[in-house]
């Protein structure tokens, strides 16, 4: 932004809603760590520490909400403005539904056992790990209002699918081979949907920030990479 | 009649104006489309009532005012040596920023236009053009029952309103406003765009606002003029989400230094 | 005061303080102050006014009433017509004032001697001798009858009834010996002295005679030659007007007309009386006295202040109303004449009525070319010998007997009225084209 506005009120309520979407974004963040912390070592008051956080997220949401509908009445925002404030109601309910998926994989820690399954929990870590970096270099793309950084962590979603395909299918073969692993691999499917999931909002908020700085949306279409949909595994034959 | 209506109505091309030394216009190079609303914003003083009134040569009567360039309606000079400018005011009607009707009768102020350019030949006529002026620009139903009352007895957004009838009685191909609800509250303002939204059907419309919701509410396309230069045209919709031009952007979200 | 306490004074108790309250109060004093000195400006302007007005009222009243004597008259065939003849020539041409010097023997039968007499008939008006004239060539048949008729008394007789010569000083001193005052006493015991309303005042012209003198003569004069005036000021002023402030350009030329027509406005008049002289007497061989020159002279006095003022009235014109008019196609001509001018022309009849105003006041010029002779007749037309009001005061005040002080007054009275007159016809028409906008 080349000038700052000539009332001063406004460009503080526009900076005020840039910073609370940071803070949603870090906490979001530290709420998927959390959640991968939780599961990883099976702590369960850790996972129902981040579940009960939750609603600081959701409180965020609300107020970014309000302060977004605030500016659109009183100050009737226009051009970068407007995508501002727009962006700001996209990006917050985008963060909302992340924080929600980390709390619902959080709450998995408890029904995760200590079978041969469980030692893919840490690639599950793993992907949770760069969708969380993903989160944060969003988070740090918005506050620079950088399209560019914002475009790769974008692109990056396509390992997340990647790996997410990966898991899915060892899950789907340990599950076949025995009938035991089914609980906590059913358990593990769903948290590793779950960060899956949470790549996918990131890739949102990337678009939205391009979308906010560029006044479009990124110029190519959507790298997707998930095709679990269509992932089958035969079973072994006997 | 499609390929008529893509021609611009209006074309201007390296277009300057001067008051005495003073260059008011720079260059300005704009289309006007056929039965659009055309709105031209920009700061106090940017050049847009300037080259508003270019288009009507209303700025003839200022001493000193010259006009460089080509400015053409439907193809024909508006500056051409040869061009009668009670004519051209005929087709190019214009709405100003004051309600200022004539201190005379509601029914004489629309019934001037059409008598000094003898568009009835009785009575009868007048009366229908008037009551039809005054149907299209949303007056009729307030005033029918005192059209010899003077005009300017009415409330401001009715003056404006009969300025507009008192335009279009004329039959102008375009109209031009200059900031028309300026002096106006916003229910009356209100109502002149939904008119102008209206008018849009028979008329070509350039508009002046420093309103700039109002142009975004009431126009297809909006130019932005600066310092006499006009820096960015397009449609009202990209030009008020994603304008092109950091000083377009710069003024239209209150951020001008 | 340190700055920290500047500062608490500046956020607290600024409007509110001690000193703060002294300032208010200061400033309404010097308001209270203001206002007294307008009263007092008014009052004096006001005290003028009334003293001007007593003082003209006061000596002038008189001059509307007039003393008359109710003779018996006999229309003596003898001397009127001894032939019988019934011609009007012989009627015209006889000798009325025997008939009046007669009926006054008859009222004093014992004044003899040749100076008495001369006394006695002196008395009455001259006039007297004229109105039977008129009575009998109206009516012929009173020839040979005998009838009361009211005649005019002299100046002196007047002046004696209303008061203005008095008995208690000595009889040199007085216009009216101590005879004279004797028979008008007597002539009042009888009861033949009436005091009627002066008709002859306000319809007859100038008379060497103070009670003959009347003012009509110059009303006349002066209403025509305000019509020329008026018809040759206004047209061309409001033209001239119009054309420097709707069409011309500004440039050199323009400026230097206006200029000149600002300095024209101050010329004393008295130049545009010897212009006059000059040109329409002179070099065109116009009449002298003719309200036709006067009102061109005066009109050439009055041009500049309705230039002036019909550029000031067009100017306040808004210009949103030329704006509106151009706009929906109408023409420069059309502009101004069907829009701008009916809307500026209440003030432009302001001006003219102003500058009328001082035209009507006006002598010096008019002096200039030959409005100032003594002239009885009243005028019939443009070219008619004339004169006009304020030269008629003039001449008035410059006469001798005491019977045209009281006429002078009467006539700054009429020229008032006439005034007044004007100004309420301005300000009907300023009513019925007045619009508001």
């Amino acid at each position: 932004m080349a000038h700052k506005h000539i009332v001063h009120s406004y460009e503080e309520d526009l900076q005020a809603l840039g910073r609370l979407i940071a803070d949603m974004g870090r906490i979001a963040a530290a709420q998927l760590e959390g959640a991968l912390d939780a599961l990883g070592r099976r702590d369960v008051e850790l996972a129902d520490e981040v579940a009960k956080r939750d609603a600081e997220v959701d409180a965020l949401e609300r107020e970014i909400g309000e302060a977004a509908l605030k500016a659109l009445a009183l100050r009737q925002p226009m051009a970068v403005d407007l995508r501002e404030v727009v962006s700001a109601i996209k990006i917050s309910s985008d963060l909302e539904r992340i924080g929600d998926l980390a709390k619902n994989a959080a709450k998995h820690a408890h029904a995760i056992g200590n079978g041969a399954v469980a030692q893919l929990m840490p690639r599950i870590a793993r992907m949770g790990e760069l969708v969380r970096d993903h989160l944060l270099d969003v988070i740090a793309a918005y506050q620079k209002r950088d399209p560019e950084r914002a475009l790769e962590t974008w692109r990056g979603d396509e390992e997340v699918d990647d790996r997410f395909n990966g898991v899915f299918r060892e899950l789907l073969t340990y599950m076949m081979e025995d009938p035991r692993t089914i609980g906590t691999g059913t358990h593990l499917l769903f948290v590793a949907k779950n960060v899956e999931r949470i790549g996918d909002h990131t890739a949102n908020i990337a678009e939205t920030v391009h979308y906010l700085v560029r006044g479009e949306s990124p110029p190519e279409s959507r790298p997707k990479g998930e095709d679990t949909a269509y992932t089958v595994v035969e079973p072994p034959t006997r | 009649m499609a390929l008529a209506s893509t021609l611009p109505k209006i074309v201007a091309r390296d277009v300057d104006c001067f008051y005495g030394d003073k260059q008011a216009l720079f260059c300005v190079n704009l289309d006007i489309s056929e039965k659009q609303v055309t709105a031209l914003i920009g700061p106090s003083g940017c050049g847009k009532s300037t080259f508003l009134r270019c288009l009507n040569r209303m700025n003839d009567v200022i001493d000193g005012c010259r006009v460089t360039g080509k400015l053409e309606l439907d193809a024909e000079d508006i500056y051409g040596p040869d061009v009668d400018v009670v004519k051209l005011r005929a087709r190019v009607g214009m709405v100003f920023q004051k309600p200022n009707p004539f201190p005379k009768s509601i029914y004489e102020n629309v019934a001037y236009g059409p008598r000094i350019h003898g568009l009835v030949s009785n009575r009868g006529e007048l009366d229908e053009l008037v009551e039809w002026s005054l149907e299209k620009a949303g007056l009729l139903g307030e005033v029918k029952d005192r059209l010899q009352e003077p005009g300017t007895g009415l409330s401001g957004g009715q003056q404006q309103r009969l300025c507009i009838a008192r335009a279009i009685a004329v039959s102008p191909e375009v109209i031009l406003m200059d900031e028309p609800c300026s002096a106006l509250d916003p229910i009356a303002t209100a109502k002149i765009e939904e008119l102008t939204d209206e008018l849009r059907e028979n008329f070509t419309n350039v508009i002046v606002t420093h309103n700039m919701q109002q142009a975004a509410r009431v126009s297809q396309r909006t130019a932005f003029f600066h310092l006499g230069i006009l820096v960015e045209e397009g449609e009202t919709g990209k030009i008020f989400t994603n304008p092109g031009n950091e000083r377009t952007q710069d003024y239209i979200t209150g951020r001008f230094g | 005061m340190s700055e920290a306490t500047l500062g608490q004074s500046r956020r607290t108790d600024v409007h509110t303080s001690d000193a703060a309250q002294r300032r208010l109060r200061r400033r309404y004093a010097a308001e209270r102050r203001f206002q007294l000195y307008g009263l007092f400006a008014i009052g004096i302007a006001l005290f003028a006014l009334g003293w001007l007005l007593t003082s003209i009222v006061g000596r002038g009243y008189t001059a509307f009433t007039q003393s008359r004597v109710v003779l018996e008259v006999e229309f003596a065939r003898d001397v009127l017509d001894p032939d019988a003849t019934g011609d009007r020539q012989v009627l015209s041409g006889a000798n009325y004032a025997a008939l009046v010097k007669s009926s006054l023997r008859e009222q004093f039968p014992d004044v003899s001697g040749r100076r008495e007499r001369r006394a006695l008939n002196a008395l009455v008006s001259s006039g007297a001798a004229f109105q039977l004239r008129e009575m009998v060539l109206a009516d012929p048949s009173l020839v040979g009858t005998r009838r009361a008729v009211s005649v005019p008394l002299s100046d002196d007789s007047d002046m004696f009834f209303k008061g203005f010569i008095r008995r208690d000083v000595g009889e040199s001193e007085r216009k009216l010996n101590d005879a004279q005052v004797g028979w008008l006493d007597a002539l009042q015991e009888r009861g033949l002295v009436e005091r009627v309303f002066n008709t002859t005042f306000l319809t007859s012209g100038d008379s060497r005679e103070p009670e003959l003198a009347g003012i009509w003569g110059a009303v006349v004069g002066t209403t025509l030659t305000l019509l020329v005036t008026l018809l040759l000021c206004f047209p061309i002023g409001v033209a001239a007007a119009v054309y420097l402030e709707e069409f011309a350009p500004t440039n050199r030329w323009t400026d230097l007309i206006e200029v000149n027509i600002n300095n024209l406005a101050a010329v004393p008049s008295i130049v545009f009386g010897l212009l006059g002289l000059a040109v329409f007497l002179n070099f065109f061989g116009l009449p002298r006295s003719a309200p036709l020159v006067g009102g061109m002279v005066l009109a050439l006095m009055t041009l500049p202040t309705v230039i002036i003022a019909g550029r000031a009235a067009l100017k306040a014109v808004p210009p949103s109303i030329r704006e509106a008019a151009l706009g929906v196609g109408a023409s420069p001509v059309q502009t101004v004449l069907q829009h701008v001018l009916p809307l500026a022309l209440p003030g432009i009849l302001t001006g003219t009525i102003i500058g009328m105003a001082r035209a009507l006041g006006e002598s010096a010029p008019l002096l200039m070319i030959g409005m100032v002779a003594f002239i009885v007749d009243i005028p019939s037309g443009l070219t008619s010998p004339s004169t006009v009001l304020p030269v008629q005061v003039y001449l008035w005040a410059d006469s001798p007997e005491r019977a045209f002080v009281e006429k002078t007054s009467a006539a700054i009275m009429v020229l008032l009225a006439f005034l007044i007159l004007m100004n309420l016809a301005a300000v009907l028409l300023r009513r019925k084209y007045e619009q508001k906008w």
